[in-house]
């Protein structure tokens, strides 16, 4: 056997002994660029999904995404539009169909 | 980002993002003490601020959205300048529907206030008319009050509201008023006088799920505003929150309540359910229950499935939402013939097997008539609990568009997340509750437990169950307690060993470390569960219920007392688990004590077959009394002459209905 180093796009991400990620893992995506830090999704979600993060003004953790109840009070809370998307995990997405043309799409 | 991200992010762990103080402690002096702040907990809080009082509220979230969800649908049971349906009315096809197990002292307090409750929460700024003339010309709009009704549309006592508006305005209405609200704090235990199990209520215990600090309330009255009890057979590690019922219902308020001594009943009640994790967005499939009534159901090829009567008579779109001859009314839940509205065919699944109507099917909008469309989708799916962001906005995001589109239904002969529909999962080991009607504390016409002191509202009411009548009961019972708490002269002593005992128990979980046997508080709730699954499920006997009660025991006095808490949200989490235990030996108890079946509170014995037998038609009670349990029991009309009784409590309540009267 002959071993050979080849070449690819990202070399040196640090690889840790993570345990597995709570399934569904991320009920929640935050636009890191829109989010201004303003914790009122931490504030008013009803099961403590997320925790404020410790730097000041920076978005929020998604810290017990197991928890969710998808109730989506958070994004209701959010003051920027788009900084606060809720996400149904996949087994969830429900199909429907155009009456005329009989496609098909989920949501 | 995650936690996973963090770690990535800075290279190490992350650190609990908030101040960690167990062992402060916090005495807060009040007239009043509500625990929980859902709907009924702020009508409450209100009710007795508005009486003087000085009033703290305490919420395992933030109450401007905790609770009832970030919405509700319909506002059931009440009698109003639109419609000619009585309280008496509204208290009958309940005790029908139910076979007698329903609260009727509870329901009629409730439907006699619930008209001055709706528009005192108007007032507070929730929207409950069509003002904007969107469905004018609209067979469910009264035209001169511009109320929109549902289910019946000729005798009008079921709204249809903008929920959504409904808890921002109750929770603002408590911070004018000047209540002290305690967010993430959750009540552990009821303080007694003396330190009594039994005794009079003088305030209660919390501790904070951020920081961990523990508070000590101490007030004139305490109400129950927790809820009931939802987890003890449905677990699942790791889709926790992807279930019908919101999490946060983990008995705490009956587990409590049977610590201090209240007076439980029908605690044996529940239904077959699904476990987390298998369902698909509440109110996001097309269907036709509830909130999506009387939506036109079609299957793979476009072919209609009729909505049929009691008699099996199609029932053609105009006429779904009108009583049928010898009909009085339609009421939501009811599958009364006299009250129930049309619904799909019963043999559906069979024709389905037959061939008759090709999967799947399909909830099509698109062929009704517009007005019907809009308060589906828009203001029904829009207003219920997890539909706003989740459904309406996500789904018309995603491209769906109600008034081109049928949405998928995913009853697939099993499954499904209303399993009632399927007999085969009826004997199943997964129980849910009750949906409603369940268990829980009993009361009298002040909505007083036995304990003096204290009182309950919503659906921690024996029976208790929907918005409507968690805001009215809550409501009433603020009145009450600010009453009450009137009539004292001063503070209540607290039981300094009482509160030292409860902050050794509340904190014990911080104090482990893990050892080589330390389970985790996820564990004990899958094993307990468990417990409930195989010994307490669709078919039960003594044996059975003995063995699964010892199991339950183990659990909780063996394993338990292992578990360990990193940091203040899974301390929370550890405690609920004790509560839910503590329920399930409650639940246990009450199941062996009714010897005999029940349809209507889905009890099947196999050592007992007979199905409702006359000699058991009565609540079972349950309550300890110096650490052990007293079985009694309580005639189902044990709220006596509802009006007479009603109007001698109330002799100078100036409500709606009693101007119409006189």
């Amino acid at each position: 056997m002959k071993k050979r180093e080849t070449q690819i796009d990202d070399p040196g991400q640090r690889c840790y002994a993570f345990p597995n990620k709570p399934t569904p893992s991320m009920p929640v995506v935050i636009d890191e660029t829109k989010c201004t830090g303003c914790n009122k999704c931490v504030n008013i979600c009803t099961t403590d999904v997320l925790v404020e993060n410790p730097e000041k003004g920076k978005p929020p953790i998604i810290l017990y995404p197991e928890e969710c109840w998808y109730a989506g009070c958070c994004v209701g809370e959010c003051p920027v539009p788009g900084a606060l998307t809720m996400r149904h995990p996949l087994m969830m997405r429900v199909h429907y169909k155009n009456k005329e043309t009989g496609e098909i799409k989920r949501v | 980002m995650n936690w996973e991200d963090v770690v990535r992010e800075s290279g190490k762990p992350m650190e609990w993002p908030y101040p960690v103080r167990y062992g402060v402690v916090n005495d807060v002096d009040v007239d009043v003490v509500v625990l929980g702040g859902g709907p009924g907990g702020c009508m409450a809080a209100i009710s007795a601020a508005k009486k003087g009082c000085t009033v703290a509220l305490l919420d395992k979230a933030y109450p401007k959205r905790s609770g009832g969800g970030s919405g509700f649908d319909h506002w059931l049971n009440t009698p109003n300048p639109a419609s000619s349906i009585t309280p008496e009315d509204c208290v009958e096809w309940e005790a029908v529907t139910y076979k007698g197990y329903s609260n009727s002292l509870s329901r009629y307090i409730a439907a006699r206030e619930a008209y001055d409750t709706l528009i005192e929460i108007e007032k507070m700024g929730a929207k409950i008319r069509d003002l904007e003339d969107e469905f004018k010309g609209a067979p469910f709009r009264d035209e001169k009050t511009k109320f929109l009704f549902c289910y019946d549309y000729e005798n009008r006592f079921q709204f249809r509201v903008w929920g959504a508006t409904f808890k921002p305005a109750m929770f603002n209405e408590c911070l004018r008023l000047g209540v002290k609200v305690f967010d993430r704090v959750v009540a552990t235990s009821l303080l007694t006088e003396g330190g009594r199990q039994g005794a009079r209520v003088v305030g209660a215990t919390g501790i904070n799920m951020r920081t961990g600090e523990l508070y000590v309330f101490r007030a004139k009255a305490t109400i129950n505003a927790m809820s009931c009890h939802q987890t003890s057979w449905r677990f699942s590690t790791e889709s926790i929150g992807l279930d019908m019922f919101k999490p946060n219902i983990t008995g705490d308020g009956p587990a409590i309540m049977w610590r201090a001594g209240v007076e439980l009943a029908q605690m044996e009640r529940s239904r077959a359910a699904v476990p987390p994790g298998y369902e698909y967005p509440s109110y996001g499939t097309g269907n036709w229950w509830n909130t999506w009534h009387p939506a036109t159901m079609v299957d793979a090829n476009g072919k209609e499935v009729p909505y049929v009567d009691a008699k099996g008579n199609t029932v053609p779109v105009e006429e779904r939402c009108k009583p049928k001859p010898g009909q009085k009314f339609i009421a939501e839940r009811s599958r009364d013939p006299r009250y129930s509205k049309p619904a799909m065919p019963s043999d559906l699944a069979e024709r389905i097997r037959k061939g008759e109507f090709v999967l799947p099917l399909y909830a099509d909008l698109t062929s009704m008539p517009w007005y019907e469309r809009k308060a589906i989708w828009g203001i029904m799916v829009g207003n219920e609990g997890r539909t706003k962001i989740p459904v309406l906005v996500n789904y018309e995001a995603a491209g769906f568009n109600s008034a081109r589109d049928m949405l998928q239904n995913y009853f697939t002969v099993s499954g499904e997340p209303y399993p009632s529909m399927d007999a085969t999962l009826a004997l199943g080991p997964y129980r849910m509750e009750a949906f409603g009607n369940g268990g829980e504390v009993v009361v009298d016409w002040d909505l007083r437990t036995n304990l003096e002191g204290l009182y309950a509202v919503g659906d921690a009411i024996l029976a208790g169950n929907y918005y409507y009548h968690a805001c009215a009961t809550g409501r009433y019972a603020g009145r009450k307690a600010a009453e009450y708490a009137a009539k004292l002269s001063g503070a209540p002593l607290i039981d300094g060993a009482q509160v030292e005992n409860e902050k050794a128990r509340v904190y014990a979980p911080t104090k482990r470390r893990p050892g080589k046997d330390w389970i985790d508080w996820k564990e004990l709730r899958f094993a307990g569960a468990r417990a409930m699954q195989n010994y307490c499920g669709g078919l039960r006997n003594e044996g059975l219920m003995k063995t699964g009660l010892k199991w339950v025991r183990d659990i909780k006095e063996e394993h338990y007392p292992e578990a360990y808490a990193s940091n203040p949200h899974i301390l929370l989490r550890v405690l609920e688990t004790y509560n839910i235990l503590t329920v399930d030996e409650v639940i246990l108890q009450a199941c062996m004590a009714r010897k005999a079946s029940s349809e209507v509170l889905g009890h099947f014995r196999q050592d007992y077959p007979e199905i409702d037998p006359p000699e058991w038609r009565k609540w079972v009670t349950i309550k300890q009394a110096g650490g052990e349990t007293k079985i009694g029991e309580l005639p189902l009309d044990f709220h006596g002459d509802l009006a007479g009784n009603y109007e001698a409590h109330n002799p100078d309540y100036k409500g709606y209905l009693k101007k119409k009267r006189s």
